[in-house]
This record gives structure tokens, sequence and C-alpha cells, in this order.
């Protein structure tokens, strides 16, 4: 069964693309939004408060090694939600419908690679299913040939190669350490002699190649370069999904089932989430571009989740992993307004903008929940996800980066306070005194995320329930 | 002289050859002898389907590929290839000393490298290893290239048209 959340959108690929079936091809919007409403609901329907640990699934047709935890279905539903909310807004910035076409292909490519990499349990399947999102996510940015977008998909896909060849060599030397690319095999292995030199030096170029892929400090020369030149749409898939699923669901799924934690790569971890937290808030808080500063804030939050990771305890674990969640939820919404903004406004620099709330109220007030989410004020999402990150990092020792944690929070607020005060607020430019509210789909979208954030910190006792104590119940 | 040292000079000597020369379709050619002497040492370590994949892919394919993109392309001329080289050859005079040197400090440095190998695998027939083994790699790969082929119908198609 499971199998088929990878088998479908390819098949679906396959059947719109054929020959003699050019009427199909106008059904293919519609049968993509099914697809993606129907993965969201059984992502919910799935989660298991009972510790639903690997829950193998040996299909007849296809003899897939892949397995599902509670870890891939926060991949699995946030994926679903983000690529749902990028086809809304698809429909409205790309005006022809042969482009269209293929860019719902390539967010159903999409699909099926994510869930590939949510879902299977072999070094060298995920290692592949990263590279059909990578590859995929290439063509996205470079989707309208603009000559800014093609020089950041350059420099992405050379820094992505190099991590992908760290990775494959890291893969090639714990193969041949264990004989196989089983997670459990080599788990078992690593486990056995843990000073190894080339076991150690395996894990470094791994953990290297998901920090370069998440686009960690001091990894991270691409990512502001490609959100903001990447089309509208594709800056809310990438910021919301793929490259936290390339680079720290990654790291997540292959720190917590194959190498397991130790004191030597928490440390790493910490340190290097620390980092990337300062120098991303930093980075944003000297911005003049809309979507250059939420490119900086992604780095920040990024942070925050391997900061979690670092703790190297369960809580610590479902903490990151509802960062995840949450930064999916609201960094997407951050980039739909801002695609909102753009589409009416022609513009995505600060300064030219001023007073829009005004004129976009739907868009300013959406605004306000992703950004005070993202700051990790209550009672929102972002706060929870937070809280739970920090109270990790006290219970396990770590109280001077739980300090550190919480003041560079303040950063965050300062940066997006300053972005709301110069785009929404304030007085109006009088050039755009006689722009109208943003279009339905964005306004549709803006809601839909601002809904989830506002009932995941509201409702957060349920959620803590059904969602986050299971997640603790992954980590090993 | 060893058999072996004699294969892997040929390859140093087909790589570098790859990265030296100034036409690219040469660079092409020097990259599918290089991947031809690959697939000769996959072969002496008993790894034969993995030398069966080599000689097709790396040897067969993407040479073809390389070349009809390059037939394509219209080459500079004389004048700016020296330009390039110049450029270049300024821009990174340093490289081959530090490859060299390189050469000299991992030759002087001994890792001793303390490997416990698994025994080795039995021989198993191709069909029986991608299909009841790894029938999820084969599905990603089958995507990855389908992917592939899209990516140059939507980014090159439509550019050609546009042209005409």
């Amino acid at each position: 069964m499971l199998s088929l959340l990878i088998t479908i959108p390819f098949f679906s690929i396959l059947v719109f693309n054929m020959p003699f079936f050019g009427y199909l091809r106008r059904a293919i919007t519609v049968w993509a939004y099914v697809l993606f409403c129907a993965q969201i609901a059984l992502a919910i329907r799935l989660f298991s408060p009972v510790f639903l640990n690997d829950f193998i699934s040996r299909g007849h047709l296809f003899n897939f090694n892949i397995a599902l935890d509670n870890l891939s279905l926060i991949v699995i539903l946030s994926s679903a939600i983000v690529l749902f909310v990028t086809l809304i807004i698809s429909t409205y910035v790309i005006d022809s419908e042969k482009k269209r076409f293929n860019f719902v292909n390539l967010l159903l490519f999409a699909q099926s690679g994510l869930n590939g990499l949510a879902l299977s349990r072999d070094m060298f399947s995920l290692y592949i299913f990263l590279e059909i999102v990578a590859i995929t996510s290439y063509i996205l940015i470079v989707f309208n040939k603009d000559i800014k977008a093609l020089s950041a998909a350059f420099k992405y896909v050379i820094l992505s190669t190099v991590a992908s060849v760290l990775m494959v060599s890291s893969i090639a030397l714990i193969l041949l350490l264990s004989g196989d690319t089983k997670f459990s095999v080599i788990h078992t292995v690593i486990s056995g002699q843990p000073t190894n030199f080339l076991i150690m030096f395996s894990v470094a170029l791994f953990v290297c190649a998901a920090f370069i892929k998440a686009g960690v400090v001091p990894f991270h020369g691409w990512l502001p370069e490609v959100y903001s030149h990447s089309p509208a749409a594709v800056s809310v898939l990438f910021a919301g999904i793929i490259s936290k699923a390339l680079g720290i669901y990654t790291l997540m799924r292959v720190v917590n089932d194959v190498f397991g934690t130790n004191a030597k790569l928490n440390s790493a971890l910490l340190f290097v989430g620390i980092v990337s937290i300062a120098v991303g808030a930093l980075a944003a808080l000297v911005q003049k571009d809309f979507k250059r500063m939420l490119g900086f804030s992604s780095i920040s939050q990024i942070g925050y989740i391997i900061l979690g990771l670092g703790c190297g305890s369960p809580l610590g674990f479902a903490g990151a992993a509802f960062h995840i969640f949450n930064h999916a939820i609201f960094k997407s919404l951050l980039f739909v307004n801002s695609a909102a903004i753009e589409s009416r406004t022609r513009t995505t620099r600060m300064e030219n903008l001023g007073g829009l709330s005004r004129v976009m109220p739907i868009t300013g007030l959406t605004s306000v929940f992703g950004f005070v989410s993202a700051a990790g004020l209550p009672p929102l999402a972002g706060f929870w996800s937070k809280l739970l990150i920090v109270l990790a990092l006290v219970v396990s020792g770590h109280l001077v980066y739980a300090i550190l944690a919480i003041v560079l929070s303040a950063l965050t607020l300062a940066y997006l306070l300053s972005m709301q005060r110069m785009v929404f607020f304030g007085k109006l430019n009088e050039r755009f005194s006689g722009i109208k509210e943003a279009d339905f789909g964005f306004s549709l979208s803006s809601i839909i995320l601002a809904a989830i954030i506002i009932f995941t910190g509201l409702f957060y006792p349920f959620v803590l329930g059904k969602f986050i104590l299971p997640l603790a119940g992954v980590f090993k | 002289m060893n058999l072996n040292i004699a294969i892997l000079i040929i390859l140093l000597m087909a790589a570098l050859w790859a990265t030296m020369t100034r036409s690219l379709l040469r660079a092409a050619i020097a990259l599918a002898l290089m991947s031809l002497v690959l697939t000769v040492i996959m072969f002496r370590l008993n790894s034969s389907l993995a030398a069966v994949f080599e000689l097709s892919v790396c040897a067969g394919l993407i040479p073809v590929l390389f070349v009809s993109t390059i037939s394509l392309t219209h080459p500079l001329t004389k004048e700016e290839v020296l330009q390039h080289m110049k450029d270049r050859i300024r821009r990174f005079w340093y490289l081959p000393f530090i490859i060299v040197a390189a050469g000299i400090a991992l030759s002087l440095i001994t890792v001793k490298l303390n490997i416990k190998l698994p025994p080795p695998e039995a021989v198993k027939s191709a069909r029986a290893v991608l299909w009841n083994e790894r029938p999820l790699y084969l599905a990603g790969q089958i995507i990855i290239l389908l992917i592939g082929a899209f990516s140059v119908v939507i980014l090159f198609k439509e550019s050609g048209k546009d042209e005409h």
C-alpha cells in the first residue's frame, strides 16, 4: 500500500503525457489537487498515538524496502500541504496553459520524490530520491528562464553536486564497511565499532552533505539567491519543504536510524545550529529585499531545528520535527504573501513598499500570523516548537545554548517586525494607492495556512498528544 | 611492470587529456576512454555488473549525449581559445603545485586503517539483484531518467521554437 505514495504520482505523469490523450491534459490540475488532498488526509489519518515504529510494508507487485513512522508522516503531511498551496498559486502566476501543465508535472515528480525520500529505509534509495527532488528543483528554479534565476540555479547545482559527491562517497565507505545499504544493517555495524576512523569520516562527509543541501551556515551561499530569484510559486515550495526535506529530514533520519547519537556529533550539531541562527538572523536584519530577507530567515530557522536534533534526546527530536512542520507552514505563508505583493506591485524591494495593509488587508493580516509564529511568540504554532527545543536544551544540560536561542529569537522578532512595518504599516506609497487585494487564490492559500498556524497554536494540547509525543517515540 | 599500475596510468592519462584538451569534442572522447579503462578495472575487480553498466552508460550513452550537444554549439575562434587558455593559466597557475604537494604529502603519510571488511557476497544474477533486492533503486532511477527527458523538453524545446 505504502508504495502507492511513490507510484501514483509517477504513473499519473505517464498517463497524462501519453500521446493521443491530449484532452486529458486539462484534467491534470484537478487530479493533482485530488492527490495532494488525499495525501494530507492520509497523513493525518495514519498519525498514530501508539508508537508506530517502522510500520513495514511489503506489497505484492513492488517489493520496495520502505517503511513508515511518524517522522516520515511529518514530511509527507507538510509536503502535501506546501504542494497544495504551490499548485493554487501556480494557477495565478503561470499564464500559459502549456507551461502550467509542465509545472504540474514537475510538482507530481516532486511529490513522488519527497514521498520516496520520506519512506525509504536504505541509504542508496534515500540518495536516489533526494536526487529526484533536487533535479526537479533545478528545473523549477529556471522555469521562467530568467537570467538571474539561471545564475542562482547554477550556483545551487554546483553546490548541490558537491553535496551529492560527498554523500555518495560516504555511502560507498559505509557499503565497504558493512556490506549493505539497509539502515538496520549499517546501524548494527556502526554501533559495534564506534571509534573506527573510516566510520567517523563517512559520518562527517554525510553530515556536511546534508548541511549543504539544507543551506546551513557556512554552506548557505546558494540559499538566499535561489529563494529570491526563483519564480514566486517555486519559492513557496522551496522554502516550505524542499530544502528542509533534502537537508534536515535526511540528516534527522540518518542520524537517528543509522549513525546513532553520540556526544561529538551532538556538540557539532549544536554549534552549527547556533551559528546558523545567529548569522541568518543578523544577515536578515540588513536585507532590503523582502524575499531575500525571508531566505536568510530560513537559514536562521533551520538552525533551531538542528539545535533540537543536537540535544540528542527524544524531546529535542520531537521539537525539531515539529519545527519542520511549523516552518513549512509559516514560511510558505510568508512567501505566499510576498508572491501576492509581487503580483500586485511588481517589486519586492522593501523601501519601495509601505502601508500595504490598507489596500491588501487579507495579505497584511495573515502576514502578522506568519511573522508572530516565526518569531516564536505565544500562542501561535512557532512558539510551541521553539519552546520544546529550548526545554530540550535545558533538560539535556545545554543551558548556554538555551539562553542564546532565546536571545537570538528576539533578533528574529526584530527583523520580522521591521519587515512588517516597512511593507504593511506606515504610509502608503502613492504609486500603489490604486491596487486591490491579491487574487482569490493567494488570499485563499494565506487563509488556509494562517488557519493551520492558529489551530496548531490554540489546540496545542490536542496536537501534542496526537502528533508530537508520538514523534518522540521515533527517537532511538 | 604490474598490469594494474599500467591500467591506472592509462586512466590518469585519459583523465588528464579530458581536462587539459582545448577542444570540447576531444574532451568528450577522452572521457569515454576514461570510462572504458574504468570498465576494465571493474572487470578485474570481479564486479562485472557495475562494469557492464559503466560500459553501456558512461562509455556509451553519455558521450553520445555530449557529442550531440556539442555538435549543436558553434566553436570558438582560435584567438578566443588562446585568450581563454591564457586567462585560465593566469587564474589557476597554482593548482598543479597543490596537486603535486598533496601527492607527496599523501605518499608520506601512511594512515593505518582498521577496517573489518564483511565477507564477499555470493555472485548473483543481475535480474535477481535488480528485481528482488533493489527494486526501489530501479524505480528511482527510472523516475530520474524521466525527469531528465522531461526537463530537456521543457527547457530546450520552446527556446528552439523561439529561434526559428
